[in-house]
């Protein structure tokens, strides 16, 4: 059997009906680690031993007659960025190259009850800032579609995972668009929960009032049942929220006949490459197909969301980054002599990449005195218009659609010295972000070869609308191409 | 909007960053080139909108006082680089 | 020149929660370094605060004794500094909402009362503890410094006063009186000490009437120390004034050993919190039932109660405070007064001698060996003649020691007093042929002899004749 090529609930089912071992399938999927990792990268650390042993463990269970969990057995690759008790988490970043948390987020205990078994921790920008994959401190990630572009980030290495078959799904992080916009890039499917939905209990803080971890996966009915098993209230997690636990999986039958589509103008024309809007138009005609009726929304304040991102994501982050500081956990630069300040300024500037020092730069200057109300005020103003328009276009339309992304994924190094233009790549999903409600890319297709995707956004806690409707796009479509790599 | 490089400067000691004279004047370029597209934000008309810091419609969320077990001393200060009778250990402060 | 003394106080509490302010780690004082923390309170990456209900609740109690409007809704803030005693390296606080404002507090001078503006409490977390190693073992000079995070965490109360305090003296009032209100209220032990309540002051010197320049002391130990520190630096920024000097707007640390103040040198010359709202957390929107039910649940104040105890009790006001410094002290005096005896003496043998004995024995006031019956009774033996306050001394010490009731006491030592008028009249007619010159003398109308032969009657009842009754008869025998 070709495991590898089977999507995650085919996995779990065939180990359930005793037809392959969970050791069967965590070893394939290390197997295509090995042959594969020399050229994408996908994995900061792959647990091989670990892995192994959890996997003999849980057949040990089954054949015990014990319930191990209802995805026993599947393996699948968490973004470094989210806390492993025992297992390096290193967020990309040199400043933890060494560190080993002592304990678990709460995704990864839930992904853990469920019987799943961790592959590794997937690469990705450091601390998650960056739209490629390229500011890991530990090497780009490259695109399996084509090894000369970028994954798309920060979720990169996730995605790629995900793409070359090194895991059948992967835990992913989205801040700005960091699980939709490399879902789109590798071809793959990529969710951003209702922020609140998912417990960020253990994920390294980029920008707390932005950040949700999702599910990512090659098909929509993988993605729903990954996001049953990660979303629920925790106790741990201030703002999360607690609602009903949903059965989305279950509660997928592509009936979308009469749902109303609004295509948001803002982030579907001015500044979207041809190819990709030519492939997004052919999903909203497809969408029409399904019996949804389908219009066209302004939501002006858009023009400005990516403004308002750009002064609110780096101001948190400026202040969660502080404790990074040599003194508790992770690099310490030390010297001879010097006075604990020296000592914060050198950790912090050979421990940190550039980028990340670029943001936590920005985010001081948007925080300090007589700069605050100019750029944090207003830009925590313009979120609230951006929220209030998403309200207003709920009322109308069931779900929203746009590109995921401006353009199919870019070439490495092209984008990487010029911060603002690789900012521009976020400007369809950042709203979703600031609004705080769920938004799924899919893929629709291919341009010049590389994927494009397509997204749809739902009011917040409208997961199950959203999946519905990218399922029932999804088998319209037919997209089922997988990249080239690896492939004699 | 051009920073200058006082601001640079000043921020980067805010933020505990020693930059080398090249990084903080790439910084600089790169910054101003931000910082007039996060600007932007200030053309909107934001008169009597209230700012948006949560988007989750809670409030009062709290935990009972109770004290649960806390980690070892050994995973309190094994990932520091420098520990010393179960303490953090850091260079001189003044 | 006419000179003004214009102090604000600034105060920490920390709360006496079980566990701390965002973890379940102990708040317990002390412990082997860093035994008890976690990753939210070591500020490990991906860890989240939770708010402890109870701090919460405890600080807009606090909030409530000092008068304050509690705030429909308040959000935390982060504030933003680099320190090794923070494991975040940003202190999560309150800023420009916090959870309650505008209260005061009145304190009673004796010849005046005033009513202290309180500008605000509000809730947030305390630091670790740095020790600093090195020769001097203070942080100038240390070669390195070692970081307990036990501390990091624990709920802090923060008790800001409007700049209405005029001397010394009314700083240190207002201190006490805080005290005892924050320790009726049972939601810190208060001891600064062990640093569980600390206080800066904000001190300037107005100048006919203009604003004299704000000096920032901090390292105030004690009530003493902050009373020395207070009057140091008073005098000091007059002498400053008064030579021709000018004032420096500073952070100035008191050394208690050398009775000064001197400027805090800080290396960090850069301050700028960058105050933003926590994303962490949400709002705290205490509804109307919540603070009603603890403004009802609130105890009688130690201020009201000092006032009551004057007026209802006609106590001085000095007993009164005395005896409202703690409230199960003024309870065991309520207690003790309810029993029928006269409030001011049960009072004074409170105030006095019992709380000597206390203090002696280090023994508190709730585990005192003698009950309130027990002191009414022992009031009730004095006024009855039974016994004499001199005697009653060492009943109350015998009562502390033993356990046993005064009357106990004093049936099983036969310490009665002889009253019984025929038993002194035999008394005093012995004592007067024994002694014919001093009877002369006293028909002679020499006062001094009437003392002598007092004498002579106690001495032959070691004590225990009624004073009274004997200098009656030995009057009516003698003039
Ligand atoms: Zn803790």
């Amino acid at each position: 059997m070709d495991i590898i090529n089977l999507d995650a609930l085919a996995i779990a089912e065939s180990i359930r009906e005793g037809e392959i071992s969970a050791v069967d399938a965590t070893t394939a999927f290390l197997e295509r680690i090995r042959e594969v990792e020399a050229i994408v990268n996908a994995y900061i650390n792959v647990s091989y031993e670990e892995a192994a042993r959890r996997a003999e463990m849980i057949d040990a269970m089954l054949a015990e007659g014990r319930d191990p969990g209802p995805l026993a057995g599947v393996p699948i690759a968490v973004k470094d960025l989210l806390s492993t008790r025992g297992f390096t988490t290193t967020c990309g970043s040199r400043m933890l190259e060494n560190f080993v948390p002592v304990y678990d987020a709460t995704v990864v205990g839930r992904v853990g009850e469920a019987g799943m078994v961790m592959l590794g921790k997937a690469n990705m920008d450091e601390f998650a800032m960056g739209s490629s994959t390229e500011t890991s401190y530990f090497g780009p990630t490259r695109n399996p579609w084509n090894p000369d572009t970028v994954p798309g980030g920060s979720s990169g290495g996730s995605a790629a995972a995900v793409s070359a078959g090194e895991a059948p799904w992967a835990l992913g992080s989205d801040t700005g668009g960091s699980i939709r916009q490399p879902a789109a890039m590798c071809g793959i499917v990529g969710m951003k929960p209702t922020y609140g939905l998912v417990s960020r209990y253990g994920l390294v803080a980029f920008a707390s009032s932005l950040d949700q971890v999702g599910p990512m996966a090659r098909n929509v009915g993988d993605c729903a049942a990954l996001l049953g098993v990660i979303a629920g209230h925790d106790p741990m997690d201030s703002t999360s929220i607690p609602a009903e636990k949903v059965d989305y999986q279950g509660r997928l039958d592509g009936e979308v006949r009469g749902l109303k589509v609004g295509v948001v103008k803002e982030i579907s024309s001015r500044g979207i490459d041809e190819g990709v809007l030519e492939r997004f138009r052919a999903a909203v005609s497809k969408l029409e197909g399904l019996g949804m009726e389908v219009g066209e929304i302004s939501l002006p304040s858009f023009e400005y969301a990516l403004s308002a991102y750009y002064v609110i994501a780096p101001a948190e982050a400026s202040s969660n980054l502080a404790r990074f500081d040599g003194v508790r956990y992770g690099f310490r630069a030390s010297a001879e002599g010097e006075d604990i300040w020296e000592m914060y300024d050198r950790t912090r500037s050979i421990g940190f990449g550039s980028e990340v020092k670029r943001r936590i730069i920005l985010g001081t200057y948007v925080l300090s005195a007589g700069y605050y109300d100019a750029y944090y005020g207003q830009a925590r103003k313009v979120r609230t218009l951006i929220v209030k328009e998403f309200e207003r276009a709920f009322r109308t339309y069931d779900v929203l659609v746009s590109p995921t992304t401006p353009s199919v994924a870019f070439r490495l190094g092209e984008k990487v010295d010029d911060p603002l233009t690789m900012y521009l790549s976020d400007m369809c999903t950042i709203p979703v972000n600031l609004a705080g409600i769920p938004a799924i890319s899919l893929p629709c297709g291919l341009s010049e070869g590389m994927p494009v995707g397509f997204q749809l956004m739902g009011p917040a806690l409208g997961e199950a609308t959203v999946l519905n409707v990218a399922y029932a796009l999804e088998s319209e479509l037919g997209f089922d191409q997988r990249p080239p790599i690896g492939r004699s | 909007m051009a920073i200058s490089m006082e601001e640079v400067e000043h921020v980067a000691k805010l933020a505990r960053l020693a930059l080398s004279g090249e990084e903080k004047e790439a910084m600089r370029c790169q910054l101003s080139d931000v910082l007039e597209h996060a600007h932007r934000v200030s053309e909107v008309d934001t008169e009597g909108v209230l700012p948006t810091s949560h988007v989750v419609p809670l409030v009062n969320v709290f935990r009972e006082d109770v004290v649960r077990p806390s980690i070892t001393p050994f995973e309190a200060t094994g990932n520091a680089s420098w520990a010393e009778e179960g303490a953090f250990r850091v260079p001189r402060i003044l | 020149m006419e000179f003004e003394t214009v102090i604000g106080l600034e105060i920490h509490v920390e709360l006496s929660t079980d566990s701390k302010m965002f973890c379940s780690c102990s708040a317990g004082f002390g412990g082997e370094p860093n035994t008890k923390t976690c990753p939210v309170c070591l500020g490990h990456p991906g860890s989240l605060p939770v708010p402890n209900r109870r701090a919460v609740n405890d600080t807009i109690l606090l909030a409530l004794a000092l008068n304050c409007d509690i705030t429909g809704c308040s959000i935390f803030h982060r504030k933003n500094y680099f320190y090794p005693d923070m494991p975040k390296n940003f202190q999560i606080s309150q800023y420009d909402i916090p959870i309650s404002s505008g209260g005061t507090l009145e304190i009673d001078m004796g010849e005046y009362t005033r009513t202290v503006g309180i500008t605000r409490v509000h809730l947030e977390e305390d630091t670790g503890k740095s020790v600093h190693v090195g020769e001097s073992g203070r942080i100038h000079g240390a070669e390195y410094s070692l970081e307990d995070f036990n501390r990091a965490g624990i709920p802090l109360a923060e008790i800001v006063s409007e700049p209405d305090l005029r001397t010394p003296d009314e700083a240190r009032k207002f201190m006490q009186l805080l005290h005892s209100t924050i320790r009726y209220l049972e939601i810190s032990d208060c001891k600064m000490e062990e640093g569980s309540l600390r206080c800066d002051a904000n001190i300037s010197v107005a100048v006919d009437g203009s604003m004299g320049t704000k000096v920032e002391i901090k390292n105030m130990n004690s009530f003493r120390a902050m009373h020395r520190a207070l009057t140091y630096e008073e005098q000091r920024q007059r002498r400053t004034i008064r030579d021709g000097g000018e004032v420096v707007q500073e952070t100035r640390h008191w050394d208690d050993a050398r009775g000064t103040t001197s400027p805090l040198r800080s290396k960090e010359e850069a301050f700028d919190y960058r105050y933003f709202p926590e994303p962490d957390l949400v709002p705290l929107e205490p509804d109307e039932a919540w603070v009603r039910e603890l403004r009802e649940g609130l105890p009688e104040l130690p201020g009201d109660r000092v006032r009551r105890f004057v007026s209802e009790y006609g106590l001085s006001r000095e007993i009164a405070e005395t005896l409202t410094g703690e409230r199960a002290l003024a309870d065991y005096f309520e207690d003790a007064a309810g029993k029928g005896q006269d409030p001011v003496a049960v009072a004074k043998w409170i105030a006095g001698d019992l709380g000597a004995l206390l203090n002696d024995a280090a023994v508190t006031i709730q585990s005192c060996p003698v009950g309130t019956g027990g002191l009414s009774e022992l009031v009730e033996l004095i006024d009855g003649g039974v016994i004499s306050g001199k005697m009653a001394k060492d009943v109350l010490k015998e009562a502390f020691e033993t356990g046993n009731s005064p009357r106990l006491i004093v049936e099983e030592k036969g310490l009665t007093q002889i009253a019984d008028e025929s038993e002194l009249d035999t008394l005093v007619d012995e004592v007067i042929e024994e002694n014919p010159g001093a009877a002369d003398d006293m028909r002679d109308g020499k006062e001094q002899a009437l003392k002598f032969l007092m004498g002579q009657v106690m001495k032959k009842t070691r004590g225990k004749a009624n004073p009274k009754a004997a200098s009656d008869i030995i009057r009516k025998r003698l003039t």
